[in-house]
């Protein structure tokens, strides 16, 4: 058995794991522990991958540092090949991780059906790394797809009073949106077998398609739709907010931690190596809708009075600034914008972690109810004004060093936009303190007193912590995985960085 | 003059001989056994299924005509007789306990679906256009008496009062058009010949004849506008009939559809896609959007079966080799995942079927998670999510419609496809996020229907997961199709 080999495990353990932590489901405490160690089991093996000081050499072109192929739809055309780089394993590693706090975070709020809970979170796992590490573009559609159940009954059963009301509009949105992606996929698998009498959905094969530039416009707009919802860009983003109040705090950790970064991902992975010079048309529509984003996000951010769905606007606000760094499309900004998918994952999980557990306290979300926290839970507060400092991009935490990045490579390029940007991030900076003023500092509104984090949530907290300290401090050997990916990216798709000019 | 009788291999027809056979075999039983004793029905249907099913798999690979030239024996006819020996097989299975609630279990009732089953194959297999009149006149017949089955139901009657006239119209409407064909072709009904002869024949006239055609099978496949009684019939028949017809019907119709055109009008294609691009967006898209509006499950899957029937066109539309294939492919698929549905909608409908309204299903998630489980796997494969079947063939589908440029098509049918998530996905938020409006009590798992969930469950993930052989299966059938 080869390394190569172990890029099955990471996809079929979660997956056989979920149907174990189903058939422990008649014990609630049982199937708690079984997940949580199968979790965690997870999260060792992909550590591990870390250390093994893995070199690129594999797959069709030699450049990923892991990579299976198998066979699988004959005929078609379609193969079971998944390939791994530095991205995909921060990402997977992301995974894992944040599959390890829903897991940890549930350990007292989730009372209902729990065996079926824990099947859905390991589930929406395994097709997660699926997903990470897909190349061959049906398969990618696959698990994009597939993810959608595990999230419809996450948000459905354990969600709070308007669930159902969200969970169709999530499912009713982004099924639509990849639909048109499956055509535009079609379409252009059909494309190349025409052209080369080869029918394929191998990416690499895939984006050596000559295409003319309106056909390329067309199938380009039909998967930044699909990727715009997920993300989710301005316009698209109703169903995200709506989501993130009604989920379970583990819905909202794997939904903003984990299903926003599969649009951004599946963005930088397929849609610009296979539409080179419709992405480089777009850049304009890009810096747009990242801007629009970031300020409207704001803007509304600032009117909310429930605090979680005040943390979903900055949400997009993240993502909006990530997309604009897609439309900057140079190393600097690209890196600062992998590293933000990253630290976002991070440091909103743990704001919603966190809001979660205020509610769980308060039983309300209103910060009308709020105030004064930090006399009565001293260490809580702690833990959030150190995650909201680093969501808004304090230095020495990890935020700061993805935004940084990312607006030190927009003023080479476009110092206007940078400047628009600059702006954009000082918004979040009011909207997130004003948070965390009406959340914790000023008079106290309750009576009854609250009781502090058990030893249980400090230890989630201190570990979601600790990344985001990393991070900040040493960001060098995480920014080190993108290099290799970014190279690959700049020669794997010659016309790619000729056409974009990076 | 001498009566030239032509040679002819009785092999060939085997599993018709069988079938027809075991069905009188049920009828002579039932009327030599004392009474009250009917164990012996299904029981024999079930075997004489499975003798049909051993006797294609020996007539596999085989590639020829017999019967004077009546009769296709080609992998295309035989993979359908496997797909009716599979769906009439599970509708045994999921008939026996709902027939004893009502006290119907009848040995002539296991006699019809085995006869009906006899006219599937006939249509299948048929040669010859009259062969095809033939087998669609003894499947309809026979299923015209199975949804009246229940004499005292005055809806039982009204379905099989409505089948049958307007069944009969349409009936009409095919052998009208195969008489205009066989004006047009200058005498002859044979699919082998027709494509030779119409291309110099009178345009008009074979223009009309397909225009017939397109009606008679329309009707049957429950095409729009020729599905208004699609509603009616599959809400008032029986259950376990309904099935049979959605699924057995249905199948026999579009591979008599796909054979007779795919094979006989190749040079006329871009006449009669035009048409039946427009049939398969108004059948896909009224389909869909009227199942919103449905609160009785079986009205729901009688629209929803419209919406099938609307893809299914799609496929013939695409009139390519991956079309033929993904058509005998979603057929397949759509025959395990709507008898499950149905298995499942047999199961909650319990007492004389009580519980039919949508709103039954809240909360059954809680109460009988497996039951639920299986419920949302069948949703989710109709609605076209993968990992499932559905969701494959679909993909087909919409593959097969690229590829031959209908570019809109495809599109109109994925909107379609986001439709149709609604309200498939509507039962499925009942079952696990509503509560029970009323302790549903207990539901008696008969065994051969708990089989049957089983038995399609699986099937549905497993030809979702590996459809490698089955595609290949397909494109090695539809080598027969010169024309494609």
């Amino acid at each position: 058995m080869t390394a190569d080999s172990l890029l099955l495990v990471l996809v079929f353990f979660p997956l056989a794991g979920s149907l174990l932590a189903l058939g422990a489901g008649y014990q609630p405490r049982l199937c708690r522990w079984v997940s949580l160690i199968l979790s965690l089991m997870q999260m060792a093996l992909i550590s591990l991958l870390f250390f093994l000081d893995l070199q690129p050499h594999s797959g069709p072109t030699g450049t990923w540092l892991l990579a299976v192929d198998y066979p699988w739809l004959e005929g078609i055309g379609a193969r079971f090949s998944l390939g791994l780089d530095g991205l995909s394993l921060l990402l997977l590693w992301l995974t894992a991780f944040l599959t390890v706090i829903s897991v940890l975070i549930s350990w007292t709020a989730i009372n209902l059906k729990v065996g079926l809970f824990h099947f859905f979170l390991l589930f929406l796992e395994g097709c997660l790394m699926g997903l990470f590490m897909a190349t061959d573009l049906l398969l990618f559609y696959l698990f994009w797809e597939i993810q959608l159940i595990p999230m419809f009954f996450l948000l459905g059963i354990w969600g709070h009073a308007r669930r159902i009301y969200a969970a169709v509009k999530f499912v009713l949105f982004t099924f639509g949106g990849s639909l048109f992606m499956l055509i535009a996929l079609l379409v252009l698998y059909v494309l190349h077998g025409h052209q080369t009498g080869e029918y394929t959905f191998s990416l690499y094969q895939l984006s050596q398609t000559p295409l003319s530039p309106t056909v390329e416009g067309w199938l380009y707009a039909a998967f930044l739709l699909a990727f715009a919802v997920k993300i989710p860009l301005v316009p698209l983003h109703t169903w995200l907010p709506d989501a993130h109040t009604e989920a379970p705090t583990a819905g909202s950790v794997d939904l903003a931690g984990l299903l926003l970064k599969t649009g951004f991902y599946a963005f930088f992975r397929f849609a610009f190596p296979l539409f080179p010079g419709a992405a480089q048309a777009s850049i304009p529509l890009l810096l747009a809708l990242g801007l629009v984003g970031m300020f409207y996000a704001a803007w509304i951010a600032l009117a909310q009075t429930d605090i979680k769905r005040l943390v979903a606007y900055s949400s997009i606000g993240h993502m909006g600034l990530m997309v604009l760094a897609l439309g900057i499309w140079n190393l600097m900004a690209l890196s600062g914008s992998l590293l933000q998918l990253f630290n976002h994952g991070i440091s909103t999980s743990a704001l919603f972690v966190m809001v979660g557990m205020l509610d769980e306290r308060l039983g309300s979300r209103n910060f009308q109810d709020m105030g004064g926290l930090w006399q009565q839970m001293p260490v809580f507060s702690a833990f959030f004004l150190f995650f909201a400092l680093s969501s808004m991009g304090l230095p020495g935490l990890n935020n700061f060093v993805g935004e940084i990045l990312i607006l030190l490579g927009a003023f080479q390029i476009r110092p206007l936009i940078a400047v628009l940007a600059f702006v954009g991030v000082l918004l979040t900076v009011i909207y997130i303190l004003r948070m965390v003023q009406d959340s914790l500092f000023g008079e106290s509104r309750r009576v009854q007193p609250l009781r502090d984090v058990t030893p249980r949530e400090v230890l989630i907290l201190a570990v979601m912590a600790l990344p985001v300290l990393y991070i900040g401090l040493h960001p060098g050997p995480v920014l080190r995985l993108f290099e290799s990916s970014l190279q690959v990216m700049w020669g794997q798709f010659p016309m790619l960085a000729r056409s974009l000019g990076g | 003059m001498t009566l030239n009788i032509p040679s002819f291999n009785l092999a060939s027809i085997g599993p018709w001989i069988t079938l027809s056979i075991f069905a009188i075999a049920i009828l002579l039983a039932d009327a030599l056994s004392p009474k009250g004793n009917r164990t012996a029905a299904p029981l024999l249907a079930l075997a004489g299924l499975a003798v049909a099913g051993f006797q294609t798999i020996s007539l596999w690979g085989k590639n020829g005509l017999d019967f004077a030239r009546m009769v296709y024996v080609d992998n295309f006819s035989l993979f359908f007789y496997m797909v009716f020996i599979l769906g009439t097989a599970l509708t045994v299975l999921i008939s026996l306990q709902y027939l004893k609630d009502y006290g119907k279990n009848l040995a002539e009732y296991y006699a019809l679906l085995l006869f009906a089953t006899v006219g599937m194959m006939l249509m299948a297999a048929g040669a010859h256009l009259i062969m095809i009149f033939l087998g669609l006149e003894v499947m309809s017949i026979a299923v015209y008496v199975l949804a009246g089955l229940f004499r005292e139901d005055a809806r039982s009657n009204e379905a099989a009062l409505k089948y049958l006239v307007l069944g009969a119209f349409a009936s009409a409407f095919l052998l009208f058009g195969m008489a205009m064909l066989y004006g047009a072709a200058g005498g002859t009904l044979f699919l082998n010949d027709l494509p030779g002869r119409l291309t110099a024949g009178f345009k008009p006239l074979t223009l009309l004849a397909i225009a017939l055609l397109v009606v008679g099978f329309g009707f049957k496949v429950a095409s729009v506008p020729f599905h208004m009684w699609t509603p009616d019939v599959y809400e008032g028949a029986p259950t376990s009939v309904t099935a049979f017809m959605a699924v057995g019907v249905k199948t026999a119709a579009f591979a008599a559809f796909a054979r007779v055109f795919f094979l006989a009008f190749p040079t006329l294609m871009p006449d009669w896609t035009m048409v039946l691009w427009v049939l398969a967006v108004a059948t896909m898209t009224l389909g869909n959007v009227v199942a919103i509006a449905q609160t009785n499950i079986k009205r729901m899957l009688a629209y929803s079966s419209i919406a099938h029937a609307g893809y299914l066109l799609v496929a013939l539309v695409a009139a390519n080799q991956l079309g033929a294939v993904s058509l005998m492919y979603y057929l397949l698929a759509y025959t395990l995942m709507n008898l499950g549905a149905f298995g499942v909608v047999i199961l909650v409908g319990r007492k004389k079927d009580s519980y039919l309204s949508i709103y039954d299903y809240a909360g059954l998630g809680a109460q009988h998670p497996a039951l639920a489980a299986a419920m949302a796997l069948f949703m989710f494969a109709l609605a076209g999510i993968p990992p499932t079947a559905g969701f494959v063939g679909k993909f087909y589908i919409f593959s097969a419609a690229v590829k031959a440029g209908y570019i809109w098509l495809a599109i109109i049918g994925v909107m379609n496809s986001v439709v149709s998530v609604y309200y498939y996905l509507r039962i499925t938020v009942l079952m696990y996020m509503k509560p029970a409006e009323a302790d549903l009590g207990p539901i008696n798992f008969a065994p051969a229907v708990t089989a049957t969930l089983l038995l399609t469950a699986a099937g549905v993930v497993l030809i979702g997961v590996f459809p490698g052989f089955l595609y290949n299966l397909a494109l090695n059938s539809v080598k027969i199709f010169p024309g494609l």
